[in-house]
This record gives C-alpha cells, sequence and structure tokens, in this order.
C-alpha cells in the first residue's frame, strides 16, 4: 500500500506538486495522467526518493519513507521503474542488465540470478536475445529488458513513465502486453501514460493531474465517460 | 654532411637499457596518475563541497606550473624538508605521477558527466549503493569514451618524461648525452634516442587502437 499524504515538491521557486494526497492499494493498478509538465513524473519519482518531497508524506507499507532516517537503497530495492528511455545498460547484455542488480544488491548467487533472470527474459518474450547487447534490440525490446531487469528485483511495487512514448506506433502493442500479463498477476502499478485506452482497459483508477495539482481521480469508466472538472473536459477533449 | 653513426655503435647495448628505464617509470606514473585522478574526479563531481575545492586547488597547481619545476621540487625539497634522500625514480614517478593525475582527473570527470544521466537513476532506482554503481556503470562508459583523450595524455607522459634526466635518472635522454658527451658528438646520440622515443610512442599508439577496437562490442 502507497499512502501520499499532502505531497509537495518545489525545485526553487516552482512548485511542481501542490498537495498530493492519494491512497494506492495492494494490487491496483493506478493511471496517472495530464498535460506535459503537470508533474506526472515528478509525483512517480517522488515514490522512490528519486526526488525528495519538499512537504508532506509518503508511507508504503507501514514504512515512513519520507522520513530522514530512511535508507533510501532499501526503499528502492521493493519498487521497481520503467523510464521513457529504458536507461539499459549499454556494455551488458541482456541477461547482464537483467541479472546485476539482484546480484550486487541482493548478493544473489550468479547461478540462482541467471535462473530467475533467465525465466524474466522468457516471459516478456526474448529469450533468443540473451546475449544481445541493448544496441541490437529494438525499442520495444529494449522496453522489454528494462521491466525484466526491474522484476528481477521482485519488487512489490512498479513504476512506469511513460513506457511507450519512445516506441514507434507498431512496437506499443508489445509492451503494454507485457504490462497487462503483470497487472492480471497482481503487481501494483503506478503507470504515467498517454494511452489513454490502455489505461480504460487495465488500470482500477485514474489520477489526472494538472499544473501540478491532482484535480481528479475516479475509476477509469467513469472518468473517461463523465469527467467532472472542466479541465480534465478540456484535456480530454483536446487529446481523443 | 657530417654524420658518423659508427662511433655509437659500442653505446647501443647501453642506450637501449634506457628504454626500460623510462618504460619502467613511465608506467609506474600511469598507474598512479591513473589512479589518483580517478579518486580526484570521483571527489570532482560529489556534492561535497570540502572535496570539491580540494580536487580543485590540487589540479590547479599541478596544471599551473611546470612539470620540471615540480620534478625538482620533489627532487631537492624532500630531502631538505625532511631530511631522508630521495632516489631519483621515487621523485620521478612522484612528479609524473601526482600531475599527470591533474589531467586524468578532467579527463575522466568530462567522461563522467558525458555519461547518460539515465544510467544513474536506472542504477539508483534499482537500489544499487553508489560505489558499484560507479565502478560498474558509470566508470566503464566513460572510460571507452575518453580512450582516445587518456591515450593522448599517456602517450604526452612518454614523451615529456625526458626531462628527468635533469635530476640524472639514467633514461634514454640521459643516455643520449652521457654517449655525446664520451665520444663529443651529440646530434647522432640524440638522433637516435629520438627514433627510440618515436618508436615507443608508436607502439603504444597502436596498443590504443587495438583497445579501442576491443572495446567498441556494445555499439
Ligand atoms: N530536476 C528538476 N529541476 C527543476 N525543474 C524540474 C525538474 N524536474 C522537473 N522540473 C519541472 O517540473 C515541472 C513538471 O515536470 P514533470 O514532472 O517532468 O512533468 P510531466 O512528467 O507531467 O511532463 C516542469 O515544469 C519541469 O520543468
Ligand atoms: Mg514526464
Amino acid at each position: 500500500m502507497i499512502k501520499v499524504d499532502n505531497v509537495s515538491k518545489s525545485f526553487g521557486e516552482n512548485a511542481v506538486l501542490k498537495n498530493i494526497s492519494t491512497t494506492i492499494k495492494q494490487g491496483e493498478v493506478v493511471a496517472v495522467i495530464g498535460p506535459s509538465g503537470s508533474g506526472k513524473s515528478t509525483f512517480l519519482r517522488c515514490l522512490n526518493l528519486l526526488e525528495q518531497p519538499t512537504a508532506g508524506d509518503i508511507c508504503i507499507n507501514e514504512t515512513m519513507i519520507t522520513s530522514l532516517k530512511v535508507n533510501k537503497l532499501e526503499i528502492r530495492k521493493n519498487i521497481g521503474m520503467v523510464f521513457q528511455h529504458f536507461h539499459l545498460f549499454p556494455h551488458m547484455t541482456v541477461l547482464e542488465n537483467v541479472t546485476y542488480a539482484p546480484k550486487k544488491v541482493k548478493n544473489m548467487k550468479k547461478t540462482e540470478a541467471d535462473e530467475i533472470g533467465k525465466s524474466l527474459i522468457a516471459k516478456v518474450g526474448l529469450t533468443d536475445k540473451e546475449t544481445a547487447y541493448p544496441n541490437r534490440l529494438s525499442g520495444g525490446q529494449k522496453q522489454r529488458v528494462a521491466i525484466a531487469r526491474a522484476l528481477a528485483m521482485e519488487p512489490d511495487i512498479m513504476l512506469f513513465d511513460e513506457p511507450t512514448s519512445a516506441l514507434d506506433p507498431e512496437m506499443v502493442k508489445e509492451v503494454l502486453d507485457v504490462m497487462k500479463d503483470l497487472a492480471d498477476s497482481g503487481m501494483t502499478m503506478v503507470i504515467v501514460t498517454h494511452e489513454m485506452n490502455f489505461a480504460k482497459e487495465v488500470a482500477d483508477r485514474v489520477l489526472f493531474l494538472d499544473n501540478g495539482m491532482l484535480v481528479e481521480e475516479g475509476k477509469p469508466e467513469s472518468f473517461f465517460a463523465k469527467p467532472q472538472t472542466v479541465r480534465a473536459q478540456n484535456f480530454l477533449e483536446k487529446i481523443l | 654532411m657530417n654524420l658518423d653513426f659508427s662511433q655509437i655503435v659500442p653505446y647501443i647495448p647501453f642506450m637501449l637499457e634506457g628504454i626500460w628505464v623510462t618504460l619502467k617509470f613511465v608506467s609506474a606514473s600511469i598507474v598512479i596518475g591513473f589512479i589518483i585522478g580517478t579518486l580526484l574526479a570521483l571527489c570532482k563531481i560529489t556534492k561535497i563541497p570540502v572535496l570539491k575545492v580540494i580536487a580543485d586547488i590540487y589540479t590547479s597547481i599541478f596544471r599551473g606550473t611546470p612539470l620540471i619545476l615540480q620534478l625538482m621540487i620533489f627532487y631537492f625539497a624532500v630531502p631538505q624538508l625532511t631530511g631522508y634522500d630521495i632516489e631519483p625514480f621515487s621523485s620521478a614517478i612522484l612528479a609524473f605521477g601526482l600531475n599527470s593525475a591533474a589531467y586524468v582527473s578532467e579527463i575522466i570527470r568530462a567522461g563522467i558527466m558525458a555519461v547518460d544521466k539515465g544510467q544513474t537513476e536506472a542504477a539508483q532506482a534499482l537500489g544499487v549503493p553508489y560505489k558499484s554503481m560507479m565502478v560498474n556503470i558509470i566508470l566503464p562508459q566513460a572510460i571507452k569514451n575518453i580512450l582516445p583523450a587518456l591515450m593522448n595524455e599517456f602517450i604526452t607522459l612518454t614523451k615529456e618524461s625526458a626531462i628527468v634526466s635533469v635530476i640524472g635518472y639514467l633514461d634514454i635522454m640521459r643516455r643520449a648525452q652521457i654517449v655525446g658527451a664520451d665520444i663529443y658528438r651529440n646530434f647522432e646520440p640524440l638522433l637516435f634516442a629520438g627514433v627510440i622515443y618515436w618508436l615507443m610512442v608508436f607502439v603504444l599508439t597502436q596498443l590504443g587502437k587495438v583497445v579501442e577496437r576491443r572495446m567498441r562490442y556494445s555499439d
């Protein structure tokens, strides 16, 4: 469970998040949508402390992660993150990318890490690419490896920041399919996305951010059919 | 033209021995320079102001004064200050290693800055500790990018090593001067030394190309 309580974040004078509060339940899939620059990435990055909130608290499974005493590395072990631009390690093969963190961070033995890594790579459909370097992969393949890499740490929560925005259109589906499987398996997921159909289909709840504020949230059916706020109406009009 | 190489023939083994002597202290200096240079580069990119200032001052001093002066200071000042004599070899690798560290630190700093910030974030998001991230993820990528610049620094070091002859260290250059004084002809031994330096740099350059090609696997 993730409990976000009155979280604000400023970069200098620039208030990017303003008093965000919401609770994400175990196993829930939450889509975060909103205009560019509204603070979606910053919100996501606060959840694994890539950004430190300026005010407010975030609680993950009873741990107050915004407390100053907390060990960020410990928190992050339990939260996977997938980036728009993949950020695979270019000097490591696909298998090495996936097994690096379990070996380094969890001190897992190579044989065990390889076993888990291979099964995850198979799960995202890339067994034939195990020994390839990232530069030999298409965008969709890279993103699937990035998902496998995050899953290799066996996290409770997965964060996705526009995972399909950098992909050619024909590769979007293969990545969304992997994410859908993950959602079906009961993973807690927070997904920043512009794929409204995916959000409709897979998300349990939609958060609409505008100008750093959580303007509206609701079930995808009702949110997309009948948004309550003018700002959400305007946003959906523009993109649909 | 008045050239006579026959007179230096008996001295050739003596001069060739200088290759080993030069190589020994150049490679020691490279290792020292690389290790300290890497540490300095890490100091330069930390958020800890004290380390940053120390590294910047260090770099400024070693780049801002002549290498020959640093060499002589180590050679002459150390005995005067500490009462211990210092071997020409030790003072040479100290001066060259510490001097090279200043240049190498700038090269590595630039190389680290050029690595995509996303690499750091991906590592952090996985919970990878800072040291492992640097050693396993950032530095390998940085060093691959800066290999040509590093190679250049090593070549410069090899050539500039000739100034250790001023403290009497028996490197190639010093040997050429000794032979010159012995046979009352300077031009031939100097020319011979020049050929040796050129060959050493040539080999180093080729070596660099091989390493670069090896590291290009992931492009
Ligand atoms: N590290 C940073 N330093 C300063 N400003 C930032 C930083 N990260 C994001 N911002 C600013 O915060 C605002 C929201 O950015 P972001 O969270 O990336 O929005 P979104 O993901 O919704 O497009 C933008 O105005 C952006 O310029
Ligand atoms: Mg964003």
